[in-house]
């Protein structure tokens, strides 16, 4: 398993621990941004192995977790309706809106179908000309290109049964405006390596200057966060706040501008909701007028939604990095991926389901 | 909701967080919590079983006054019909002899019953049951009665086939889920993970299907194999649907003890490694059909290890862990790659793959 094992090798894992424990003098809080990240980290148990003051601060980046819960009612509007094929990636059916969701639909007879390419939905559309196929579009700059593609595709095909309900997010303002907020207490960031891979990382150079915190472009596997907390760590150590790339054998500074060349043909950047945060300026994409006759939400009559969040859950603190879950009076009693009460306890890399499924009980330790 | 919205969707004005609880979800038929919650909340209070024979839900269950006697059933309704290393019918036959072997049992004979759905290629019935004969005769074990009905289009998905096998208990073999003890070594036959990830990437034309192919295959000649250690062998599960970690947190419960594995030690060949990684899914949860867990006394255990690779469906049997003496009972831990330890959890139900 070469190309795994190169990166999951725990004889290398110790020597980077050891290296950790070496360099880190002072307690630092660290944010992992992407959901992904969070999820290795948990999964291998990593942030407990790290040095006592070390601590991961879990952030906004699972992109099911900051779909706002009025996209999500009107995706279930949408797919209320006769002939409609309500497509999505499998991660966003569980996801609770404010009174249900997609697979519960589905079996309550709506036609909810999985797909792991937004080109599936196209297909479907031109398959079934008889049937309005809509695709739920959500994500960050990873997943974005593709969709985009989608709906280039589509239109070179002139599929008029074929529409998306957007809900694109953006990762740098999200990073501004955690480091915005007075509570802040991110002290560095390891952004996420296929967000870099897309965009590059010149959007970060900015921010790790303006607000002085080192930001390291990192990957997904155990040593790739192991080496990117080690980067982090030793420029925090040595005072220093630029951005550093981990994530070497994926990621150019320029990112791939093919992809970003397709993104701003069909997507505009747009103010956005985040779910559990708020609306942030210019976080989000939306189509383009020239692709305007795509937008599902334009097409379906699903305004007037009225979404009511559970009063208990605290998922904007989670996504935020300003609570763990366990420190939520809900988490695994009330809160369970079983019954969720809120997005981050849905998706593999929301940092409430990857503590439920880590068997996390107590509460972390705090920074010394 | 418009006005033309469907009128069987629920309303979506409710405040109130919903949970779906009046109908039957995909997930309540994936292995996992949700199938064990519809399992012991609904099905086996109305069944109100034999009273006498309390205990662990196994594979297959013991004969009533026939002790030496084992019978098990089960549906097969995968789809696709055909995928690389296999097909529903070889499916119909390996799975019930696997869950009679678990036992200890050795097959005797086998009923088949299919439902059809109208419009299904003769060609494709006929290649389903050429498979499923070939596939009893390997395994030396007669077909002796069977049914056959022909249901409307939509009314199945093709062909839904149940097979139900006795079989005979094994000399001293006695496994059971309940019976696993600490102290045990936790003995894997093969690799996992190959069966869950063929089926979906050939379903879902996801390109992985070329590189791997189901470890479908009988089990039966492997557990007689390690019937000379008798009662050493205290528990044997093959870990279908909801995969390793469905088995282990079973047999966890069951048995009332703690459960740990080593994820170092976990043969999870390349291409199920990747496709689990690309579509965000745990090879632990990932359903498997050819291979097995055991729980062996910890003085029996490299014998096992030696009797189990004698065989060529035990060729690549390791050792993954131990029931430590002491521990959390019911719970199954991992000991991670980097040295951490971990809960594994049961997994929930329908295997979902993630954006990214």
């Amino acid at each position: 398993m070469k190309y795994l094992d190169e990166y999951r090798d725990p004889a290398l894992a110790l020597q980077l621990l050891d290296e950790l424990h070496r360099t880190a003098t002072a307690p630092w809080q660290i944010m992992e941004v992407c959901g992904g990240q969070t999820h290795t980290l948990v999964r291998q148990g990593i942030d407990e192995l790290l040095p006592a003051g070390i601590r991961m601060v879990h952030g906004p980046g699972c992109p099911v977790c900051v779909t706002p819960l009025e996209t999500l009612d009107r995706a279930m509007a949408v797919a209320a309706r006769p002939g409609v094929i309500l497509t999505s990636f499998g991660d966003m059916l569980r996801v609770p809106g404010s009174s249900t969701d997609l697979l519960s639909l589905r079996a309550r007879g709506a036609d909810v179908r999985v797909v792991y390419t937004p080109m599936d939905a196209v297909r479907l559309a031109a398959e079934l000309p008889d049937r309005e196929v809509v695709f739920l579009a959500v994500g960050f700059e990873t997943t974005a290109p593709a969709n985009a593609m989608a709906v280039l595709h589509a239109s070179r095909l002139g599929l008029s049964n074929f529409s998306m309900l957007v809900s694109h997010v953006l990762v740098p303002p999200a990073m501004t405006a955690l480091l915005e907020s007075p509570d802040c207490e991110v002290q560095a960031f390891l952004a996420a390596g296929h967000v870099c891979a897309v965009m590059g990382w010149t959007q970060y150079e900015p921010i790790a200057a303006r607000y002085r915190v080192p930001i390291v472009v990192t990957g997904f596997e155990p040593l790739d966060l192991l080496e990117g907390i080690l980067m982090a760590v030793q420029q925090l150590e040595r005072g220093q706040h630029t951005v550093e790339n981990q994530y070497v054998r994926a990621v150019r500074r320029s990112g791939n501008t093919e992809a970003q060349d397709v993104l701003r043909r069909v997507f505009q950047v747009t103010d956005r909701s985040w779910r559990g945060i708020g609306t942030l300026p210019a976080s989000g994409l939306e189509l383009t007028d020239e692709y305007a006759e795509f937008d599902a939400a334009q097409r379906y009559d699903i305004g007037g939604m009225r979404p009511e969040e559970h009063p208990e859950c605290i998922a904007g603190a989670i996504l935020t990095g300003a609570k763990l879950p366990t420190d939520c009076t809900a988490y695994g009693v009330r809160c369970t991926p079983r019954h969720p009460l809120g997005a981050p306890m849905v998706s593999a890399e929301g940092t409430c389901a990857a503590f439920h499924a880590a068997g996390r009980t107590r509460q972390a330790r705090s920074p010394a | 909701m418009t006005s033309d919205a469907n009128p069987y969707l629920t309303s979506l004005n409710c405040p109130v967080p919903y949970a779906e609880s009046e109908r039957v979800l995909l997930g309540h038929g994936a292995g996992g919590r949700l199938t064990a919650e519809l399992l012991e909340d609904m099905i086996l209070p109305t069944l109100d079983g034999p009273q006498e024979q309390p205990g662990p839900l196994e594979d297959a269950a013991l004969l009533p006054d026939h002790p030496e006697l084992v019978v098990s059933t089960d549906s097969f309704v995968v789809s696709p019909l055909f995928f690389r290393g296999g097909d529903i019918g070889s499916l119909a036959v390996h799975g019930t002899v696997n869950d009679l072997a678990m036992r200890g049992a050795w097959p005797i004979a086998l009923t088949v019953a299919l439902i059809i759905e109208e419009g299904l290629e003769l060609s494709q019935l006929r290649s389903v049951l050429t498979s499923l004969g070939k596939a009893a005769r390997e395994a030396g074990v007669p077909v002796i009665t069977g049914d056959t009905k022909v249901v409307g289009r939509g009314a199945a998905d093709k062909i839904f086939i149940n097979t139900t096998g006795v079989g005979r208990v094994l000399s001293s073999l006695r496994p059971s889920a309940a019976l696993a003890q600490p102290g045990d070594a936790i003995l894997l036959s093969g690799p996992i993970g190959l069966h869950g990830t063929t089926v979906l990437s050939t379903r879902e034309g996801l390109g992985f299907e070329a590189d791997i192919a189901s470890d479908s295959q009988p089990l039966h000649r492997l557990v007689r194999a390690m019937a000379r250690l008798g009662g050493d062998v205290h528990t044997l599960r093959d870990p279908t649907r909801g995969g390793l970690a469905a088995a282990l947190n079973e047999i966890a419960r069951d048995a009332r003890i703690a459960v740990e594995i080593e994820e170092s030690a976990l043969p999870v060949p390349t291409p199920v490694a990747a496709a689990c990684d690309l579509l965000g899914l745990d090879p632990l949860v990932v359903a498997n059909e050819g291979c097995l867990v055991a729980f062996v006394a910890p003085s029996a255990a490299d014998e096992a290890l030696a009797l189990m690779r004698t065989q060529p469906e035990g060729s690549g049997a390791v050792r993954v862990g131990q029931v430590p003496r002491e521990g959390q009972p019911g719970r199954v831990v991992i000991r991670t790659l980097v040295g951490a330890r971990r809960v594994v959890d049961m997994p929930l139900g329908e295997l979902l793959p993630r954006i990214c």
